[in-house]
């Protein structure tokens, strides 16, 4: 990866599920292929790790399928946006990057809701996916109390995983009630591998409080988290803990598909049967374009990689299977919707936008994300509203309207790289 | 230089390295981010935020930039996603 300029037929970026079968399918169809990665890992967050100490299956497989085909592996390689046509702008520890594509693939995937209620902005709380991520990459957890609260069939995960690392799990709290969750668990005995998952997490969890219909609403501590106040509707308690893993479901990494000119439905990035996007050649799988968990992205992933190498025949036969998942996928999101108290949690005082430290109270009297930009630089930090751009959908329904490059920071010498400003057509 | 069956092995085992987080030496396994070698130095704030508060990780993805400190004089740097390497020399709050 020394070249600056590198060309590719199909350049996939995302090394998640989605991204990998993609990647899989271009390059095993001949197309001469690339699989970029902010991360120095494959497998994305939901199977990170999976590289160093493999305990799925699927997993491991999908990263051998990978490994035997001949497309180029690009990581640690943060992709800034668009650098003219059909050229994509990166950042390498080694320098900056411009990667030409003929089909582009994007796979994304989704990030963490966090939604801001007094005390979230203190050391010690994270996402669940978040907390997990980093203790598989050596955050201390053992003897840990820790506490989950949020939404999402990820706190029972991470609660398990957490609890397996010796972590000590004070409770797990779950916003939606439970007669939602009983008819999806009825719903369940439809997937019996994700039924069995269900079960082998409910044994990994036993003796752990698992409730319902309960969410937290502050944390309290000085300069580290300590406890977490929780509530059922009726009342309110304290639970002291040292770490709190909360999240309130996933949103999609929408950014650079924005900055390309691909058109969205409602947050997603709007496909066609063959996951092509409104933009020609380029394409999305995965949880950009609805959640529906790595079955979902997988075969999403084969379609697009499929329908990119001119494979339609293959691809078209994956269809009734992507159905399948997706159904899946929407009995998940309706189970788990978020209910109006969650949205209510801050208080005027409670930081929403954490970069700029813009609090409550200066947001709530603008009519939309971006008079509040303007006025509070609300999402103009470092993040670039990924977090609180996502919080503000759903405490004041603001929709997000542009995305400008760079998608990602970026060291100013990568912006200010010789080829930015080389106006020459591209070399051949 | 000696052929390789012959070489000394290196003391402490590969498998650990060190990094100083604000002078401190830690030592962690290979795979071990940064953000994790900070939280193992006992360091629980990353970082102050414009208005002064303490911060520390928060999605452990790369997105928030919560976990930001200064690797080998790189400011800003996202911690949770750089991979701890022997000698780094890591700073907080800055």
């Amino acid at each position: 990866m020394n070249e600056t300029r590198l060309r590719f037929e199909v350049v996939v970026v995302g090394a998640g599920p989605a991204g990998l079968a993609a990647a899989c399918a271009a390059a095993e169809n001949g197309c001469r292929t690339a699989l970029v990665d902010d991360t120095p890992w494959l497998g994305g967050q939901i199977w990170r790790g999976q590289q160093a100490h493999p305990t799925i299956p699927q997993a491991a497989r999908w990263v051998e399928r990978f490994r035997r085909t001949k497309a180029s592996l690009l990581d640690q390689c943060t992709i800034l946006g668009p650098g003219g046509r059909r050229v994509l702008l990166a950042d390498h520890p080694s320098g900056p990057r411009q990667i030409e594509w003929e089909r582009l693939i994007l796979a994304t995937g989704a990030r963490e809701l966090f939604l801001p209620f007094p005390g979230w902005t203190l050391p010690g709380n994270f996402g669940p996916g978040g907390l997990q991520s980093l203790a598989k990459h050596g955050w201390p957890v053992a003897g840990k109390r820790i506490v989950l609260a949020g939404s999402g069939p990820l706190l029972l995960a991470v609660g398990g995983g957490l609890r397996k690392m010796g972590a000590s799990i004070v409770s797990i709290n779950e916003q939606a009630p439970l007669s939602r969750l009983i008819s999806f668990a009825t719903g369940l005995l439809a997937w019996p591998a994700k039924l069995a998952q269900a079960a082998r997490l409910k044994w990994t969890l036993r003796g752990t409080p698992f409730r319902c219909g309960v969410w937290p609403v502050g944390a309290e501590g000085g300069e580290q988290l300590r406890a977490v106040t929780l509530s059922d509707g009726r009342r309110q308690w304290m639970e002291a803990c040292d770490l709190l893993a909360c999240g309130f479901g996933l949103v999609p990494n929408v950014e650079l598909p924005l900055a390309l000119g691909c058109q969205l439905d409602d947050e997603f990035v709007r496909v066609d049967p063959w996951q092509a996007s409104s933009v020609a050649g380029v394409y999305a799988a995965g949880e950009l374009t609805g959640i529906g968990g790595a079955d979902a992205a997988l075969v999403e992933g084969e379609i697009a990689g499929l329908a990119a190498s001119g494979k339609e025949e293959a691809a078209r036969r994956l269809m009734a299977r992507r159905a399948a998942w997706r159904r899946f996928g929407a009995d998940l999101g309706a189970a788990f919707a978020l209910r109006e108290e969650v949205a209510r949690l801050a208080a005027a005082e409670t930081v929403v936008c954490r970069c700029e430290d813009v609090r409550f109270d200066r947001m709530k009297s603008f009519a939309g994300w971006r008079d509040a930009k303007l006025q509070t630089r609300c999402g103009m930090g470092s993040c670039q509203g990924r977090v609180c751009g996502a919080a503000a959908r759903v405490l004041f329904g603001w929709g997000m309207e542009s995305v400008r490059p760079p998608v990602l920071p970026a060291r100013v010498e990568s912006l200010c790289a010789d080829f930015l400003t080389d106006q020459s057509p591209v070399r051949k | 230089m000696l052929p390789r069956d012959l070489q000394v092995t290196p003391f402490p085992m590969a498998d650990q390295i060190q990094l100083r987080v604000n002078g401190r030496t830690v030592s962690v396994t290979t795979g071990t981010v940064v953000a994790a070698a900070v939280a193992l130095a006992g360091q629980t704030r990353f970082r102050r935020s414009v208005g002064g508060e303490a911060r520390g990780p928060l999605c452990g993805m790369g997105i928030c930039m919560e976990c930001a400190v200064t690797i080998n004089g790189h400011a800003h740097s996202r911690s949770c996603q750089t991979v701890c390497e022997q000698d780094m020399e890591v700073r907080t709050d800055e």
